[in-house]
């Protein structure tokens, strides 16, 4: 017996637009409509009519007790959830990226993970390259394909609130001060950063030592050379 | 100055325009003064102007427009795979694909062993000029 054929395209074609090939009656045989309603004693299976039980609570409309003075629009639309971008494939937590912008340009950093804001958060480590805990955007970012295990990194406490910058408090300057030139106050990193930049490239370090020559090349800064096209590098 | 690459059937050829780049090919049949037949193990047979091909050395014994079983086997008997990659030719785009595909890791690599290299060199120089200028 020949295998089963699947059926491909319309049942029904159009000839020309608004013109099918088959008639109506064509049509009922085509479908089995007259298999349909032989196996089913003659009739077509319809369902039953549920039972009346709604008429009686709509029938009578009584008019709303209070009509509101302004029209006011009900509000339907669900709130629209805002997700953090969505990061590229090439990125996943111990990625090594190449920082595009900024002070840090040209450094090779390890990512750690993706920001509810959708910044990603790296490190340097710091001692290795002076690239400290850091949020950066993924536009200004190249992905290499080295990867390091973080496994053994926790990075679950860093949030975005981290970054923020404290508020400073302004104090009412009196005349004398005012004439005084401003002191710029010199913005210290707390301690509490330092120590965990500290947890957190403790266990990175031990990591990266263990692959060869990685230290000296997260250390070393990026850089286009003569010849380099970087629409045919690989990175 | 005389040719000593030929088109002829069972030629050896490598594409160097168009879809098929860089693949290896034998000439399996000529269809008019600028078009051959060109056959190769994991392709549809297909024709392609001489202009597209650079002859290689490598000629292989095949009848005209052989089955694909038998251009196989023909090219195994002659073993033109390693032909090819023994030949300088075929060495020098070994190492240019593998260059083309280091990444960014491999090429401080590189870099790193390359610098090494040209220090042991200036040392190993340096040393034998002071043996000679005593």
């Amino acid at each position: 017996m020949a295998p089963k054929k699947v059926r491909t395209g319309q049942r029904n074609p159009d000839l020309v637009p608004g013109i099918k090939k088959f008639s109506k009656s064509k049509m009922y045989h085509k479908r089995g409509l007259w298999a349909i309603k032989a196996k089913n004693g003659g009739k077509f299976p319809t369902h039953e009519a549920k039972p009346a039980a709604q008429p009686e609570a709509a029938a009578p409309e009584k008019a709303p007790k209070f009509y509101p003075a302004d029209d006011v629009k009900k509000t339907r639309s669900k709130p629209k959830k805002q997700n953090p971008t969505k990061l590229r494939s090439t990125i996943t937590p111990g990625t090594v990226l190449i920082l595009l912008a900024g002070r840090f340009m040209g450094k090779r950093v390890v990512f750690l993970k993706q920001l509810p804001s959708g910044l990603l958060l790296v490190t340097g480590p710091f001692k290795v390259n002076g690239v400290p805990l850091k949020r950066v955007n993924q536009a200004y970012v190249i992905a290499t394909s080295t990867k390091v295990d973080i496994s053994s990194v926790d990075v679950a406490k860093f949030e975005d609130k981290y970054f923020m910058k404290e508020k400073k408090k302004k104090s009412k300057k009196t005349e004398g001060e005012f004439f005084k030139s401003e002191e710029e106050e010199k913005s210290v990193v707390p301690q509490y950063k330092k120590d965990d930049q500290k947890a957190v490239d403790t266990a990175l370090i031990k990591v990266i030592e263990a692959v060869p020559d990685l230290k000296t090349y997260l250390a070393a800064r990026f850089s286009l050379r003569d010849g380099m096209k970087p629409h045919q590098l690989v990175f | 100055m005389t040719f000593k690459r030929f088109v002829e059937i069972g030629r050896v050829a490598l594409v160097n325009y168009g879809k098929e780049y860089g693949r290896l090919v034998v000439i399996v049949d000529v269809v008019d003064q600028n078009r051959a037949l060109i056959d190769a193990p994991d392709m549809v047979r297909c024709q392609i102007n001489f202009k597209r091909l650079s002859l290689t050395d490598i000629k292989i014994d095949i009848p005209r427009i052989p089955k694909k079983k038998t251009l196989i086997a023909a090219m195994e008997e002659a073993d033109v795979k390693n032909k090819w990659e023994k030949s300088s030719w075929g060495r020098k785009l070994i190492v240019q694909q593998r260059r083309a595909s280091l990444n960014d890791f491999d090429r401080f690599k590189v870099m790193l062993a390359r610098i090494k290299r040209g220090g042991v060199i200036r040392q190993e120089l340096a040393r034998l000029k002071k043996e000679n200028a005593a």
